[in-house]
């Protein structure tokens, strides 16, 4: 009999009829469009355009955004939903959308003037164009004070210098804005005063280098991005002056929750391989999975991926319903990257040799998990803000 | 324009499936999903559709219990404008004329110019369904179509064969199947998938259109399952080693089973 693998469907008494609807295509698309050519992408490292063309058509970059601003109406637990399934099969493509909407339109969105959110979002929301948003430099990222790039206000436009380091999505063709932030004046008790500007691209002065040769992530577009007087109109600044790495801030504490998803679907798609490997894989005369040192590995993976879940989930219901959710997105980020490391870890140990062959499905995995305990917020900065949330002295 | 297309609840393709030996059955208890050549048929509706214009309207139907509902949402999903369903436990068991016959009872109640039709299911695998429903429409049947046009009331279509193709033509209304190789079917978009709450859903029964109960399900079905197996293990079998003619050598052996 074949073993049959469930995911995020365990779960569904959570989800009502459209979500669960929404997952369920998402998973048909992954299976079926996405995983059969994960294999080649992450050797290739070459983004996948048709892909993202058939992500568009199904109204994934325009989930939580209103149909106003050419979005689908629905809502960032959607959003979640949708990255958790792609990343079961893919994380490139998986973080592909997650930075594109919640780092390249959601500021926008959020802190965009109504000409700005006019401009932006329908080319956004579709996904006829990328947006990224440029906050890490090379001698900085959670250090906000370490921010060196400029904005100088001169007679109605900004004039932008210095470079910013590891920008998902910011090289694609599809790629026509990238929002930094920048350093505007000195604020408060000489400490830098940091605003967000947008800065169209192309533009005179603004250049992308090729691609970071990265550990894992092979078929997402990252790259460091230089800005030498650049301009802009004095319109491009994005929210209030002085409030850029506030709002960044902001955008994160959501952001995490779609980071959370992404590595649940990881560390589901460690399950879904392990349990189709174990159950194939003949060893001492048996199937592998007859053996309790394999059982307990999976079983405890899939409870890691469920917890996760459970997690998220959690964090994203509270977002909705407008409670309280900074504590809970920064554990369910936390938790879900590390139990996603640990089970692309004990998945490759499940697939002995055959798990340390780059074209295995989890040895992918593996690679690409290690970043997730890093980017938007390391695991450090999640137990930072858990501890302040607690109140605990000190923070 | 009125198309119609014909959608079937199937178990699972990637499930193993079973027959249940009492009954000699299908089980079709399991998780079920919307017969994947079906699909094509939908997309070559709305394809239509988009081309022709909003006078046009697609209407899915199907034969199915009250948990076909899910199929029907996923076809209202993708575009298609309302379902018919019909739910009647007296079609149970029916056989592919059965089938044929009811789903034409509802066709016609319906109205249509042409209906649109996935070359098999992947339960049953027959493939007949799309012919015995043109004939119980009355209408041209082509089957097996690869492409397909509209021109007025001309229909125009290739229809696939083991050797090539066929161009046909006809008046419409008219029945046609579809292969794998019409189109890519689109997945359902989000906005599509909230439409599909609210778009109508006609639940039918066979007294509602007018057929009596001796006509359809198992006890009206013209075939009988004498016995079902399990499929035998894999057994003589040979291997070819390739050195420089594995591909003569692998045909001679086909020809030698007259398999070419």
């Amino acid at each position: 009999m074949t073993a049959r693998v469930t995911g995020a469907s365990e779960f569904d008494y959570f989800l009502d009829d459209e979500h669960e609807a929404l997952r369920s295509t998402v998973e048909e698309f992954a299976r079926d469009a996405v995983a059969p050519r994960a294999a080649a992408m992450d050797a290739s490292g070459e983004f996948p355009y048709d892909l993202v063309a058939s992500m568009s058509k199904m109204g994934l970059f325009g989930l939580p955004f209103p149909e106003e601003y050419g979005g689908m109406g629905g809502d960032y637990f959607a959003l979640c939903l949708a990255i958790e399934e792609l990343a079961r099969v893919d994380s490139s493509v998986a973080i592909t959308l997650e930075a594109a909407v919640s780092l390249g339109a959601m500021p926008v969105f959020r802190f965009g003037t109504d000409e700005q959110r006019k401009e932006w979002l329908p080319q956004l929301t579709t996904g006829e164009a990328i947006g990224a948003f440029g906050l890490t430099e090379p001698d900085g990222g959670t250090d906000a004070g370490a921010t060196r790039t400029r904005a100088v206000l001169d007679a109605g436009t900004w004039r932008i210098d210095g470079t910013k380091a590891f920008i998902t999505n910011a090289g694609t063709t599809l790629t026509r804005l990238i929002t930094v932030t920048a350093v505007t004046g000195a604020g408060e008790g000489g400490r830098k005063e940091i605003s967000s500007v947008l800065v169209p691209v192309p533009s005179p002065g603004l250049s992308v280098a090729t691609p970071y040769s990265k550990v894992g992530w092979h078929a997402s577009d990252t790259r460091e991005v230089s800005l030498a007087g650049v301009v802009v109109p004095e319109a491009n600044l994005l929210g209030e002056r002085g409030r850029g790495f506030a709002n960044f801030l902001s955008i994160l504490d959501e952001g995490r929750i779609a980071i959370a998803a992404l590595a649940v679907g990881l560390a589901q798609g460690c399950v879904d391989e392990s349990v189709k490997y174990a159950s194939q894989r003949q060893a001492f005369g048996a199937a592998i999975g007859t053996y309790q040192a394999i059982q307990f590995k999976i079983a405890d993976m899939a409870v890691r991926a469920h917890t996760a879940r459970l997690a998220y989930h959690d964090a994203a219901a509270r977002m909705l319903a407008g409670k309280p959710f900074k504590k809970q997105a920064a554990m369910a980020k936390l938790y879900a990257s590390e139990i996603a490391v640990t089970n692309a870890r004990e998945a490759t140990q499940i697939h002995g040799g055959y798990g340390f062959m780059n074209e295995a499905p989890v040895a992918r995995f593996w690679r690409d998990s290690k970043v997730l305990e890093i980017g938007e917020g390391t695991s450090e900065v999640q137990r930072m803000l858990i501890a302040r949330e607690l109140g605990l002295p000190g923070t | 324009m009125k198309i119609v297309v014909t959608v079937k609840l199937v178990p699972d393709t990637t499930a193993d499936k079973r027959i249940d030996p009492a009954t000699k059955r299908l089980v079709r208890t399991g998780e079920t999903v919307l017969n994947p050549f079906d699909e094509y048929a939908i997309e070559a509706a709305l394809q239509l559709k988009e081309k022709l214009g909003a006078e046009t309207t697609v209407t899915v139907v199907t034969m199915a219990p009250e948990r076909g509902k899910e199929v029907v949402r996923k076809a209202l999903a993708m575009g298609a404008d309302d379902a018919l369903m019909l739910s009647d436990p007296g079609c149970e068991g029916s056989d592919v004329m059965g089938t044929a016959y009811a789903l034409a009872g509802a066709i016609a109640k319906n109205g249509f110019d042409l209906v649109v039709c996935g070359t098999q299911s992947t339960d049953a695998i027959t493939g007949e369904l799309p012919g015995a429903l043109a004939e119980f429409l009355g209408v041209p049947g082509l089957t097996y179509g690869r492409k397909f046009e509209i021109d007025g009331t001309t229909l125009r279509a290739e229809r696939e064969t083991d050797s090539g193709f066929l161009k046909v033509t006809t008046g419409l209304p008219a029945v046609v199947s579809v292969t794998k190789s019409i189109n890519e079917p689109r997945y359902p978009s989000f906005k599509g998938i909230m439409a599909a709450k609210t778009k109508p859903t006609t639940t039918l029964s066979l007294a509602d259109l007018g057929i009596e109960a001796s006509a359809v399900g198992l006890g009206a079905a013209a075939t009988v399952v004498v016995d079902s197996a399990e499929r035998p293990a894999r057994g003589e079998h040979a291997v070819v080693k390739d050195e420089g003619d594995g591909g003569k050598r692998i045909a001679d052996f086909l020809v030698s089973r007259k398999l070419l």
